[in-house]
């Protein structure tokens, strides 16, 4: 793990299953009667969103102060941002005024990357979402739901996903939810297949770690979990597919396809669902789907990361920095 | 060396487009004598031994930002740029504010060149009014100008609409014009950011495909034939672009093409930095293509170099990926990547790149002066080099005002020494006069 | 842990000698504690937790009855938290009845700053609040820094700075023994009960 969390493909097999034997230890603290640990006392996190999202905004913000960090929330409407202020000029803003690490949302692709390396701050990055690119701590959650539903909460500690197979549905093309998961699961041994219409594929997936596949319904009855991605409506328009309708019936979850799943699979979803598009009420609603799961997994996941990464003088590594800045 | 109180300059001891050592006399702005042991008499001399002498280059595709981006570019800045380049002539694109779709516009970019001296400027006038792609832009207008243009261009947009791609190729034949096609289809490329393929497939950015390139151009070629005209296309950058313009050639249809020095050199990996100094239009695309296009600039698919030069502010460089401008400077460092990746690498002579950074331009641009043998007679536009040079690519000693080059720190060969615009020299011992 | 020991690390204490010791300090713990009532032990990890399991054992049989056991990391309140790599987190495992209104014995391996204590004693702190805390270590090499001592110790060992005490138990070690052996590079102690370890062995 580097000083900054900018792509799961950066996290080697060792440093992702530290996060997430460390996520495990910070979900125990949850069942305590203060749920409160002094980790980054004194260090200040602030939380940059140039892109509305409530949830990730809230988990990060949760585990912030669970590690009694210090907690600045800016988001970019109505900011200085809209005026037409540069990102450089808003991080460096920002880091006058003593912030350790800046957890960014951003709409474009390599916007976070931009801002770990070209010299801008010195403070420390954590991608909570760039465009079309990555979301690492999203797959990250969703490898510590993954592994403590198929291998164990405490038989867990210490392992990956070796051999688990995991199935991914939906816009391939336009997820940065699928990109840090097929990068992570791969790197913790799962084998990934990729189901989405081929419009929903970006030209070059044949070079990525998973298999790819076009049907949903041979796919399913060797998925120890399927994820569903969320489908914008918007993407008819752009004759990404013809109707919701024809979407939904050869990419969608219903409970017939569900009962083509293995007895002890998982129905995973990044939320937030679209009801009727691409998972139903029926499956949405039942056991075996772990959104709400994931949910709470977010929280101690992303306590985790940070605390990994500025609980210390320098992050927990597998490859030491010479220099520290900060 | 001490100012010649004749007029006269002796360049000494050159190789000749790199072959014979010959000595060239230069009187007032004539080449006078190509020997060899010619006496200096009272001319300046200038010692050349080991240096290649060409003829003045020549860009067909250069963005000068003036009128309207003064802030980027100037046409003073530029054209010290293209003289420390080693050209004496640059074609300037028509994407200025105001669009250079009048005659008024080009006259005022031609003066300002004229005024500068550093060299010629040719500009390119808009095919469609604001470079909408709706309304022919006067282009007989501007051709009948001060300016005399012969290239058209709507660069930085295509002229997608096949109705009006096909009037103006018919429409020039009247003068003798010709239209350049950016070709990029725009459907195809909505939200585009880089090439399409491994690497934006992993980087999360838009695809641009080669593909939109490929079909306007293999639509334009046969335009071209079906109404007779000549055609040019911009910047190609793809092996496949490739391959249809040699099929066009082999049907005996009329077209030209280009290619930038970055194409030749640099591949879609480099965006995985997402630094937006690899942004350029059309995208860095793959190793396969960048073979191609060398192997097809070698073979003369493609007829010419043009840098594209395309100078933009640091702070619209300074920025994420996606808000950043595109488009790369080239001018200062363009031979020097011929000379890299088409001389050292032994698929293009000298001679043969006097062919493609000069003649063939002129003769493409219709360039007068320009892009001439050096022999007795011709006009003094002339470039010498020194190829053994090494040394680091410094973008703070650029003469243009933008610094947006993909090069720095990196080590490319061979230097310019000198550059004579009609026996004046605009560039000596590598100082800008 | 091991780079830091010397080869002529010396045994003080053997296997026979760490049971002979526990036995008595299990017995003192019933004693004062009037017969073990409302004992929680929490080892601190690594070793701790075993010899609070070895304890809490040992207790079992005195008394003929199951004392409560767990584990207590300090990680995250170490003093000494940000002047190193972040640290893996070892577990902390609180007993289903809670530690309010008992008595907890905190279990450790060796005693020397004390810092790990008051971290210790800040993370219970958070979980809850006990009828009283008590120390019970195996080793005791003295030069404490902060007001803080032992209320049950398994040997009084005093040492200079410059040597190091290392405690194997068979569960992590493979052998119980308690080895003292000279420290290889002078450095400043001070800040710490052990020297510093590599973030990634799960200890502190």
């Amino acid at each position: 793990m580097k000083r900054h969390l900018i792509s799961a493909a950066d996290l080697t097999r060792d440093d992702a299953v530290l996060i997430l034997d460390t996520a495990e230890e910070m979900a125990r603290v949850a069942d305590r009667p203060i749920k409160k640990l002094p980790a980054l006392r004194g260090r200040t996190v602030v939380n940059l969103f140039f892109e509305d999202s409530t949830r990730t905004r809230i988990s990060f913000e949760a585990a912030e102060k669970r590690l009694s960090a210090d907690v600045i929330n800016f988001a970019a409407k109505g900011s200085s941002v809209s005026k037409g202020e540069s990102l450089k000029d808003t991080a460096q803003t920002l880091e006058a005024m003593g912030v350790d690490a800046v957890v960014i949302r951003h709409g474009a692709s390599g916007a976070p990357y931009r801002l770990a390396t070209s010299g801008w701050i010195d403070a420390a990055v954590v991608n909570a979402g760039d465009g079309t690119h990555q979301h690492p701590t999203q797959s990250l959650l969703d490898a510590f739901t993954l592994r403590r539903r198929l291998v164990g909460r405490d038989a867990g500690l210490g392992r990956d996903l070796a051999g688990r197979r995991v199935t991914i549905v939906g816009d391939i093309l336009h997820s940065r939810v699928a990109r840090s998961n097929v990068d992570l699961l791969h790197t913790l041994g799962a084998e990934v297949t990729l189901v989405a219409p081929p419009t929903l594929l970006p030209v070059g997936v044949g070079n990525w770690p998973c298999e790819v596949s076009y049907d949903l319904d041979a796919a399913l009855p060797k998925s120890d979990a399927v994820m569903m991605l969320r489908v914008q409506r918007e993407r008819m328009n752009a004759a990404f597919f013809p109707t919701e309708r024809e979407y939904a019936r050869r990419y969608g979850l219903d409970g017939d396809r569900m009962a083509k799943m293995p007895e002890h699979a998982i129905v995973m979803h990044p939320g937030p669902m679209v009801r009727g598009m691409e998972i139903t009420a029926e499956v949405a609603d039942s056991a075996r789907c772990t959104a709400v799961e994931q949910v709470a997994g977010g929280v101690h996941t992303r306590m985790a990361v940070l605390y990994l990464l500025l609980g210390g003088n320098e992050p927990a590594v597998s490859h030491a920095r010479t220099e520290e800045t900060k | 060396m001490t100012m010649s109180e004749t007029g006269k300059t002796l360049i000494r001891g050159a190789k000749v487009l790199g072959g014979e050592v010959r000595d060239v006399l230069i009187d007032g702005e004539t080449v006078v004598e190509v020997g060899t042991g010619i006496e200096a008499g009272g001319a300046t001399v200038v010692e050349a031994a080991g240096r290649i002498l060409l003829p003045g280059l020549v860009d067909l595709h250069t963005h000068l930002r003036e009128p309207g981006r003064e802030d980027s570019e100037t046409v003073l800045t530029g054209t010290r740029a293209a003289a420390s380049g080693g050209y004496t002539a640059v074609f300037a694109m028509a994407n200025t504010f105001p669009v250079a779709d009048t005659a008024g516009v080009v006259e005022q970019v031609w003066r300002l060149g004229r005024e500068h001296g550093y060299c010629d400027v040719r500009p390119i006038g808009a095919v469609t009014v604001g470079l909408e792609g709706r309304k022919l832009a006067e282009l007989g207008a501007m051709h009948d100008s001060a300016a005399a243009v012969t290239v058209f261009s709507d660069d930085g947009k295509c002229v997608d609409d096949a109705v009006i791609m096909r009037r103006a190729l018919e429409y020039v034949k009247a003068f003798g014009g010709v239209v350049a096609q950016h070709a990029q289809e725009p459907r195809l490329t909505e939200g585009a950011q880089m090439n399409e393929g491994v690497v934006s497939a992993e980087l999360g950015l838009g695809g641009w495909p080669a593909v939109a390139e490929e079909s306007i151009i293999a639509r334009d070629v046969l335009l071209a034939e079906h109404v007779g005209s000549r055609v040019h296309i911009c910047h190609l950058s793809t092996a496949g672009s490739v391959e249809i313009v040699r099929w066009a050639k082999s049907r005996g249809i009329d077209v030209t093409a280009e290619v930038t020095p970055h194409h030749l050199l640099l591949t879609d990996e480099l965006v995985r930095t997402y630094d937006p100094v690899y942004k350029v239009n059309p995208p860095l695309r793959t190793e396969r293509d960048v073979t191609a296009l060398r192997e097809a600039l070698a073979d003369g698919t493609i007829d010419i170099v043009a840098t594209d030069h395309a100078p933009h502010p640091h702070e619209d460089k300074d920025c994420e990926w996606a808000a950043a401008a595109m488009g790369m400077v080239g001018l200062e460092t363009a031979l020097s990547v011929v000379q890299h990746t088409m001389v050292d690498t032994g698929l293009l002579t000298w001679e043969g790149v006097a062919d493609r950074m000069s003649f063939a331009p002129a003769r493409i641009g219709r360039a007068e002066g320009h892009g001439r043998p050096v022999s007795s007679g011709e006009p003094a536009n002339l470039t010498l080099l020194d190829p053994a040079y090494r040394g680091t690519v410094d973008p703070a000693g650029f003469a243009s005002r933008s610094r947006n080059t993909p090069y720095g720190g990196r080590e490319l060969p061979g230097r310019v020494t000198h550059t004579f615009l009609r026996g004046r020299a605009t560039l000596m011992d590598g100082k800008l006069a | 842990m091991d780079t830091d020991v010397s080869d002529a690390a010396r045994p003080v204490l053997e296997g026979p000698d760490i049971a002979r010791v526990l036995t008595r300090m299990a017995h003192e713990i019933v004693e004062r504690a009037k017969g073990a009532d409302g004992v929680v032990l929490l080892g601190i990890p690594t070793r701790g937790v075993f010899l609070a399991d070895r304890l809490a054992a040992k207790l079992a049989g005195i008394t003929g009855r199951r004392i409560p056991v767990g584990s207590l990391d300090i990680t995250m309140y170490r003093d000494d938290l940000r002047l190193r790599p972040a640290r893996a987190l070892a577990r902390t495992d609180i007993p289903a009845d809670g530690i309010d209104g008992r008595l907890v014995v905190l279990v450790d391996d060796v005693l020397f700053s004390g810092r790990t204590i008051r971290a210790a004693l800040d993370a219970l702190n958070d979980i809850g609040r006990p009828r009283a805390v008590q120390l019970a270590v195996l080793v005791d090499r003295g030069h404490r820094e902060l007001p803080i001592r032992a209320d049950y110790v398994g040997k009084n060992l005093p040492t200079s700075l410059r040597e190091t005490v290392r405690v194997q138990l068979e569960e992590e070690d493979g052998r119980d023994a308690v080895l003292l052996g000279e420290r290889r590079e002078t450095g400043a102690p001070a800040a710490e009960d052990r020297r510093p370890e590599p973030a990634r062995t799960g200890e502190r």
